[in-house]
């Protein structure tokens, strides 16, 4: 009990039964969900989308905060992979009435489901789950407060695999809250791992975290320093309550400092792509111009999405059974 | 005269430059002495100390004992007793029960149910405000004159510091001691102490500043109004150097430091593991070197921060979980555990739970020397800590399972033995 998340995930071989972080994972097992999202994409461009790799299985969606998109890719990953689905809105002030986390869990494990997609907007909550549910239940981390978004991150990671043919050696920016960032945080592990030259966070110092040069991440204040020579610009979604929390003056304030323009954007390679993990707002953190500009591949990156789930889902099921399962009903 | 003696037990009490084994005369409640045979009198009863350390009763600065008002953590019959077993003779109850102990009704509620549960004895803190709500002053002289040794807001926020300099001045009128916690609330929205591992782990963190800002708010607020002060459940290590600094410059003031935040660290979070979901947060190992340092030098005594909870009440993810730790049932173990690492002297220990807490809230007559008052637990150091078996209902019990040593073999709260 309470190991650290990354040790949770792993079965005893070091395979994967859990999605919850990009922490921790081996480079090799990173490099695997990688090819295996390349394989499916394949899939994608077929008449036929699907593959019966979790036929009989039933998928439960989890979502204890609102999430239309996220939702929608893991639901129509399931769905490719010939899972049964379940959704299940459960906001949070639903379990305020009472219900805790606990009473849900052992409401929907009488169920018999097979693997639940959480998202909750506590750090750790799908650490909490995989260690509390019963066995042989998959646990794939679809946001978790600001600890992890290991799917988003892995998409990204994929995104720029392919634009830039590799990850190592890579100059990548990321750029906005990072604070409040669970994308920002599984993107930093992920990056490292895969041998990113280097990983930058811009941003003010209300929205930088403290330390974060523990994980890896160097931190700068102003984008004409931040941006000089970037492969790859990741600019993240800035919520609005962040202005009432006194850590941001206004959103033109914010866009002025740090929205990216084509002017900005010149300042790193000529070659550099742009990301998202959407919904962008336009403004706001970049203008119309880079978000629908050649160097941007933001709408790359949502149809990227469903295969790299349907890879972790696929791995995360093949890990709760038999070492060969995987390699048989493929 | 009709004596109980313990026979050859170490007997450890730096208060009165104490560590030798020897046979010690106890009678009418009191240690008649101790090395040699009184010279009248006969044997009642013969105790065998060989092998075990004799100390002076463990007096704990702040425990919740969850009665009255919240008895699926615990009762104070359960707390008591398992404190009993970690060789606490006195507690010091904190006032955030329901309802606040901010009237000699509860006060003399909790004394009956103590004395009825009959282990350690229980000394209620009465509350500073009106409800704990940091705004009215509570009955400060007559939760005093009920046997309050001491008036406390628990962890809850003073208003402003025009009420908390009221607060000072009213106690000071009438020579009333007050505990304060130093808590910024403004600053200790957090779950965890803000840091690399807080940083990494995506909780929120509660900063140094929000001790470090409330301890100088209220230093300086002392120094105008005179009260006799004690800091509870301080974590930082910036916290000692403020503390030290404002006793060279003339302010009477004690602290004490919970035991969990000399055993522990931010680290410990790290499996979002939310026994270690505790008020005042576990710091970094910095802040951790720097509060056993002062406890070494006798600068600091050690609370329990005891606060048991039912299961329920911590199976969350860990920001929802609620804060605190259940350490009667572990407090001697994990003691000792620093003790066998090298990172704490014996004689630092004992002076840390025993004599600086009774300085604290001026209990007289403690300590191992003739004449005064038994209060002592005999501590077996190397039997192993039994966890199947649990005085307290609290099951947040953070090193429950770890092969630890220590345990109580005999507890004698003024001369009656308890345990």
């Amino acid at each position: 009990m309470n190991l650290p998340p990354h040790q949770v995930q792993l079965t005893e071989d070091g395979r994967l039964k859990h999605f919850l972080t990009t922490e921790g994972l081996s480079k090799a097992l990173l490099t695997e969900i990688l090819d295996t999202a390349d394989s499916f994409i394949s899939t994608q461009e077929r008449a036929v989308k699907k593959v019966p790799l979790l036929r009989g299985k039933t998928v439960v969606n989890l979502f204890f905060e609102n999430s239309t998109r996220t939702r929608s890719t893991f639901e129509l990953a399931a769905k490719r992979l010939s899972a049964d689905i379940l959704n299940l809105d459960i906001s949070k002030s639903a379990t305020s009435k009472g219900e805790t986390l606990m009473d849900t869990l052992w409401n929907l494990e009488a169920m018999y489901s097979d693997m639940f997609v959480v998202r909750h907007a506590d750090s750790g909550a799908a650490h909490f789950i995989a260690e509390h549910v019963t066995p042989n239940v998959a646990i794939i981390n679809a946001g978790d407060g600001r600890h992890a978004h290991p799917t988003q991150a892995m998409l990204d990671m994929l995104t720029i695999r392919r634009h830039k043919d590799s990850i190592e050696g890579k100059v990548v920016a990321i750029v906005g809250d990072i604070l409040h960032s669970r994308v920002a945080r599984s993107q930093i592990h992920a990056l490292r791992t895969l041998g990113a030259a280097e990983v930058r966070v811009i941003g003010p110092g209300t929205l930088l975290p403290n330390d974060i040069e523990a994980l890896g991440a160097k931190p700068f204040y102003r984008m004409e320093d931040g941006l000089k020579d970037c492969d790859v610009v990741i600019m993240l979604r800035l919520q609005k309550e962040r202005m009432q929390n006194a850590l941001l003056p206004s959103e033109g304030e914010f866009f002025k400092l740090y929205g990216l323009t084509e002017q900005k954007l010149a300042l790193a390679k000529p070659d550099a792509i742009v990301m998202h993990p959407g919904p962008i707002n336009r403004g706001v953190e970049i203008e119309s111009a880079v978000a629908d500009g050649h160097q941007s591949v933001i709408l790359n990156q949502v149809s990227y999405g469903i295969a790299v789930r349907m890879a972790v889902m696929a791995m995360a099921m093949s890990g709760q059974q038999q070492p060969t399962a995987l390699s048989e009903e493929a | 005269m009709r004596y109980c003696v313990i026979e050859g037990a170490r007997l450890l009490d730096p208060a009165n430059q104490l560590d030798q084994v020897a046979d010690i005369y106890i009678a009418d409640g009191k240690i008649q002495a101790i090395g040699h045979k009184p010279s009248a009198g006969e044997i009642e009863t013969t105790l065998d100390g060989r092998n075990k350390l004799l100390v002076p009763g463990l007096i704990d600065l702040g425990a919740h004992l969850a009665e009255p008002g919240f008895s699926q953590k615990g009762t104070i019959a359960s707390e008591t007793h398992a404190a009993a077993r970690s060789g606490f003779t006195h507690i010091c109850a904190l006032p955030d029960t329901k309802p606040v102990t901010d009237s000699p009704a509860v006060v003399k509620l909790i004394q009956e149910k103590a004395a009825q549960a009959g282990y350690a004895q229980v000394l209620p803190l009465g509350a500073a405000t009106q409800g704990l709500e940091g705004e009215q002053l509570a009955n400060m002289f007559s939760l005093t004159e009920a046997g309050c040794p001491a008036l406390s807001n628990a962890r809850n926020p003073i208003k402003d510091s025009y009420v908390l300099q009221r607060v000072m001045e009213y106690a000071a009128t009438y020579g009333i001691r007050l505990f304060l916690s130093a808590n910024d609330i403004a600053l200790s929205g957090g779950c965890m102490h803000a840091g690399p591992t807080a940083t990494r782990m995506g909780l929120d963190g509660i900063s140094e500043a929000a001790e470090t800002i409330a301890l100088s708010q209220i230093l300086l607020l002392a120094e105008q109004t005179g009260v006799t002060l004690h800091i509870s459940q301080i974590s930082c290590g910036r916290s000692v150097q403020m503390l030290k600094q404002a006793r060279d410059n003339g302010l009477n003031v004690s602290a004490d430091v919970p035991l969990a935040n000399l055993v522990y660290t931010d680290e410990s979070v790290n499996g979002y593991n939310s026994h270690f979901n505790v008020l005042p947060p576990l710091r970094s190992e910095a802040d951790r070197q720097v509060l056993l340092a002062a406890v070494n030098d006798g600068e600091l005594a050690i609370s329990s921060n005891h606060r048991p909870h039912e299961i329920a009440a911590k199976k969350a993810p860990f920001s929802d979980a609620e804060p605190g730790m259940s350490m009667f049932d572990c407090f001697l173990p994990l003691a000792l555990k620093l003790v066998n690492s090298g990172e704490l002297q014996w004689p630092a220990l004992v002076r840390a739970t025993s004599q600086i807490p009774a300085q604290v809230i001026g209990l007289q007559h403690t300590g191992l020397a003739e004449g005064n008052d038994f209060s002592a637990a005999l501590i077996n150091t190397n039997a192993q800590a039994d966890w199947s078996q649990l005085s307290s209902k609290g099951r947040n019990i953070p090193c429950a399972g770890e092969p630890l040593k220590g345990a109580v073999s005999a507890l004698f709260v003024n001369g009656a033995q308890v345990l």
